[in-house]
């Protein structure tokens, strides 16, 4: 049987009253992982072009995972003429990507777009994978 | 060689020596005139999910109209980002059984336990000066002394009825609510598989341990992955080009592959049933008969996802929280200001 999926995720019990404990950001829907960000997270490479329109970034602690799903969303806008991203070795948690524009947008704004189409795609798969459990238009034993 | 057919473009072409046509190429600048830009409204249009099945343990789904690159990052999450909890911390009262501590340890790890992991917050190994408290620690407790039984009959040899407690299971571990677990968890943390054999003993041995469990992701110890496994395949396609095979010939074709792939109508020709059961052996293509008259594939964006899980959530759990982690990663980022 699928379970109820709960709303509140990592607030701690949701049956007892949270006090001291609650963390408004968590509350709101808003994550933040052990609620300490690597200020260091993502930083431009030097080597940037003096308009904007190329630059390299530094992610720490990513991988493939986000990399891979990144480069492509990136790779849809129409204004990017270059994006790539690499891992310069697999023993250190880091990971470098590029952007080259044609010249209308930066890379910075590049960047932007495509982790807010990767967040809408996320957002919009997630409803519909709901949908699809709400639906129980399946079958509850394994073939 | 990339076909550039429009009907043909979501196929990997697979031969008998090699694929082709692999990577996706709906990039805006790609096929001149057409508009491959990223247009939410027509991912809308384009994505479905279909559940095949779906039960506590284990659920197939399909996903249809992504790219290979987010599926395979909503895999990898599953794998290695999603986070549960499991026994990390083994203190050791009294271990006279023939397992020696360490691997006992690492037996009693890779136990799956059944726990919310919302439930529970982080816990910062690496501080020294931070306790564990409720918030993020569960203490479970393992118990177990072997003895003989005096009331078997002489000349038994099953150990279960000569000794009492020679196996000990993870039936055996208990659990001890702490501050306020036991509101938050009033049917306790039990193990997922209440049979798993953690260790065996004879009379005079005696285990008594106590564990810490702690939230984990996979990709720091394996034991902390939520799925035995989470793994998709690409829906094959197997077209007969040309004339139809009739005869001795579609009998031949038809056990080229898996049953229920291919069916005879009754004209005697051979048609493909269902392609997804197929299993990719091609076969067929060893087949010089069969030159020319089918072509392999698959079809490049529609995922066949197979996700089992342990114990700890339910599978369609598992994948929401996925999706859920990945979008987290680019909220973080987006966090960010750069034009600094």
């Amino acid at each position: 049987m699928p379970s109820a999926t709960n709303e509140n995720e990592g607030t701690g019990s949701p049956e007892v009253p949270q006090e001291e404990f609650v963390d408004q950001e968590m509350a709101d829907g808003e994550f933040e992982f052990d609620g300490e960000i690597d200020p260091n997270k993502i930083q431009i490479l030097p080597g940037a072009s003096e308009d904007g329109t190329a630059a390299s970034f530094r992610i720490l602690q990513e991988d493939h995972t986000l990399g891979n799903a990144l480069r492509y969303m990136i790779m849809k806008n129409p204004e990017v003429e270059f994006c790539g991203y690499s891992i310069p070795h697999p023993s250190e948690a880091a990971m470098n990507l590029r952007i080259q524009t044609y010249g209308e947008v930066t890379a910075i704004q590049a960047l932007e777009k495509g982790l807010d189409d990767l967040l809408d795609l996320c957002s919009h798969i997630e409803d519909e994978y709901r949908k699809a459990v709400e639906a129980g238009d399946y079958s509850t034993v394994e073939p | 060689m990339v076909d550039y057919n429009p009907s043909q473009r979501n196929l990997v072409g697979i031969e008998h020596d090699r694929v082709t046509n692999v990577s996706s190429t709906d990039f805006p600048g790609y096929y001149p005139g057409e508009d491959h830009a990223w247009n939410l409204d027509k991912f809308k249009e384009n994505f479905k999910i279909q559940i095949s099945y779906l039960t506590d343990l284990s659920s197939s789904f399909d996903l249809l109209g992504v790219d290979a690159s987010i599926a395979n990052a909503f895999r990898r999450i599953m794998i290695s980002e999603v986070p549960t909890l499991a026994i990390e911390y083994v203190y050791i009262e009294n271990n006279t059984s023939i397992i020696q501590d360490e691997v006992l340890a690492h037996r009693l790890g890779l136990i799956p336990l059944k726990a919310n992991p919302d439930y529970l917050r982080w816990f910062k190994k690496d501080d020294p000066d931070i306790e564990p408290t409720d918030y993020d620690t569960v203490v479970l407790h393992l118990s177990a002394k072997c003895t003989t039984n005096p009331s078997a009959a002489p000349g038994t040899t099953d150990p279960k009825v000569l000794y009492n407690n020679a196996n000990v299971y993870a039936s055996a571990i208990q659990f001890e609510p702490q501050g306020r677990q036991a509101e938050w968890f009033p049917d306790g943390i039990t193990p997922a598989n209440p049979d798993i054999l953690i260790a065996k003993l004879r009379p005079g041995q005696e285990i008594d341990l106590t564990m810490h469990c702690i939230l984990g992701i996979g990709q720091d110890h394996a034991k902390f992955s939520p799925v035995a496994t989470a793994s998709y395949r690409l829906l094959p396609t197997i077209d007969i080009i040309g004339p139809p095979l009739t005869g001795d010939l579609a009998q031949k074709f038809k056990t080229c592959f898996p049953k229920g792939v291919i069916a005879i109508n009754s004209n005697g020709e051979a048609y493909v049933k269902d392609a997804r059961k197929d299993t990719v052996s091609r076969e067929v293509l060893r087949h010089p008969e069969f030159d020319g008259r089918v072509k392999l594939g698959r079809q490049r964006d529609h995922f066949i996802f197979t996700v089992e899980s342990t114990g700890a959530m339910t599978p369609d759990e598992i994948f929401i929280k996925s999706v859920q982690l990945l979008k987290k990663k680019c909220q973080i980022l987006r966090k960010f200001n750069l034009r600094t």
